[in-house]
């Protein structure tokens, strides 16, 4: 497949924003049962949020410029009952909508208990709307991926990994921006997101390496003897039916050499997971609050490559068709 | 229910192209149409074509058979490039089965282009909405047309009628008959989308001549006593009087 940059940027971006959120509510939760200081509303989690929307809206904006026509982006919601795509297109923005609730709870101090639960968990109205969020985003890495996962004509996508390459890869990245956001805003959370992204990044590569080995052994299922069907163990093709360009040629092949993709898999192979654990390790030992910013950073460039891995990786059996030119 | 497909005979195809420049034409003018060309005349043209004639060579040369194979929407029974639409907007006729894109729905985002492994869909660049074979479903449906011009564009245009349409689901229909009785086979049939046109296959076609065969049994130089190549024997006008 021709890797798109605006789908890259959308899934990684809103990826970050999903982690970061997640971040966010792991720090209330972690808070409520007393293993972190009480974090002050309007610093962390309402600033936090808002970054979080920008995340998630600079993906919504990079999602526009695949689209041919935007201004009917609107009936993408109409099929949500049939079609992955649709039902991210609604998730994405309710999830977006809960977060800023969720900041606006947090912004104008709406956080007194409403009840108890069991005379110990103090529920406040945060606390719900958080959960609410929490579950829209884990169900919007679910329908990211499964826009991919569900076309059982790529061999590479078709597959669970998809999903949780997706879901452990949006984590990793957003509480590896909560660590360097609490180490910038000088928090005492680094060690806590700090931890969760190495946890996170070290799950992502055994999930992300397990798919790579798995592409890796695929076997085509289809091939040009069925493609048009004639059997025959001798065959190639002479001629595509036209010599100029055609979306046949260029939406399917990335059109890189097998070197070019090795050295972006090697890239991001280790930027998105070495490195940023790396990076982070020695920002514990010098207790740097930039350095969490540069593990950030590196992993978010590891991730854009890995997303160009990800589509270029992929075959499509259409290309049987398209493979001579004269 | 009915469910309209063209049936290509590869044994009879030749290759010309006529099917796809008059499907061009046609769909260039018609419902479906424009069907924009980007650069036609400079380096690196493109342009979006529903049907397109490809050549494949099967075995090792000098023993080689050239196979033309033309290659449009096969509007598979079970879709696969419908249901991810998030908009609705391509969809499959319920009273013909036909696979069509409504281009006033359609938003361009291409996920039906990857759903489709067959290759039969086509962004178009200039109005950003997908597009594909229609089976010329402006001309079929006409009734201002005369009926036997109520056929898609392609299977009017073929030189040598390698093109059959008709409905699959009617069993006494050309398509199915051809398809049953010349073994009308799928493209791709382990996705299990069911394409609804169908290929008859490619055979050997070849004459058996002995060589007997090539004397005219009244030859005239028999009468002239002139050494004939072979034994001739007595023929029928020999013996008959």
């Amino acid at each position: 497949m021709h890797p798109a940059f605006s789908v890259i940027f959308l899934t990684t971006l809103i990826g970050i924003g999903q982690g970061l959120f997640l971040a966010l509510y792991t720090g209330q939760v972690y808070a409520l049962a007393n293993l972190i200081p009480v974090q002050e509303s309007l610093g962390f989690y309402a600033i936090g949020s808002l970054i979080a929307l920008v995340f998630l809206l600079l993906g919504l904006i990079s999602s526009v410029f695949h689209l041919g026509r935007p201004e009917r982006a609107w009936r993408a919601a109409t099929m949500w009952r049939i079609s992955w795509l649709s039902r991210e297109v609604i998730v994405l923005p309710l999830f977006m909508f809960l977060v800023f609730l969720y900041g606006i709870t947090h912004y104008f101090g709406w956080t007194q208990p409403l009840f108890m639960v069991a005379d110990t968990l103090a529920v406040d109205l945060s606390l719900i709307i958080g959960l609410l969020a929490s579950i829209s985003a884990f169900a919007l890495f679910i329908c990211t991926a499964m826009i991919y996962a569900s076309l059982k004509f790529l061999q590479e996508w078709h597959t669970p990994l998809t999903v949780l390459n997706y879901s452990l890869l949006g984590l990793a990245s957003g509480f590896m921006f909560a660590a360097a956001f609490s180490a910038y805003a000088s928090l005492d959370l680094v060690s806590l997101f700090g931890t969760w992204a190495v946890i996170f990044t070290v799950l992502g590569a055994i999930s992300r390496g397990a798919s790579l080995v798995r592409n890796r052994n695929l076997r085509d299922k289809y091939g040009l003897r069925t493609a048009i069907g004639v059997r025959h163990p001798t065959l190639k093709q002479l001629s595509q039916g036209f010599m100029g360009g055609a979306f046949n040629t260029k939406e399917f092949f990335h059109g890189r050499t097998p070197g070019a993709l090795r050295l972006i898999k090697l890239f991001f192979l280790l930027a998105v997971f070495p490195v940023p654990i790396a990076v982070l390790a020695t920002a514990y030992v010098m207790e740097s609050s930039l350095l969490p910013i540069a593990a950030f950073a590196i992993q978010y460039l590891g991730l854009i490559a890995e997303r160009w891995y990800f589509f270029a990786e992929a075959k499509h059996p259409q290309n049987v068709y398209y493979q001579s030119m004269a | 229910m009915t469910q309209l497909a063209l049936v290509i005979d590869l044994n009879v195809c030749v290759g010309c192209h006529a099917c796809v420049t008059s499907c061009k034409e046609w769909n260039s003018s018609g419902w479906a149409g424009p069907l924009p060309d980007e650069r036609p005349y400079d380096a690196d043209p493109s342009g979006v074509f529903f049907n397109r004639v490809q050549t494949f060579e099967v075995g090792c040369f000098p023993h080689t058979e050239t196979v033309h194979f033309p290659k449009s929407c096969l509007h598979c029974e079970d879709p696969p490039c419908v249901p991810v639409c998030p908009t609705g907007a391509s969809y499959k006729r319920e009273d013909n089965g036909i696979v069509l894109v409504d281009y006033d729905k359609c938003i361009g985002c291409k996920y039906c282009s990857w759903a489709c492994p067959y290759g039969a869909r086509e962004i178009d660049a200039k109005n950003k909405v997908m597009k594909k074979c229609t089976l010329c479903i402006d001309r079929i449906t006409d009734e201002s047309l005369p009926e036997s011009e109520r056929k898609p564009a392609c299977v009017l245009a073929c030189p040598t009628s390698a093109r059959i349409f008709g409905d699959i689901h009617d069993p006494e229909s050309s398509a199915s008959v051809a398809i049953r009785e010349q073994g009308g086979y799928q493209l791709q049939p382990e996705w299990g989308t069911q394409p609804a046109n169908h290929y008859l296959p490619r055979r050997r076609s070849q004459m058996q001549i002995h060589e007997d065969e090539l004397i005219r049994a009244d030859n005239p130089l028999r009468k002239e006593e002139v050494d004939m190549p072979i034994e001739q024997g007595d023929t029928l006008d020999d013996v008959a009087w």
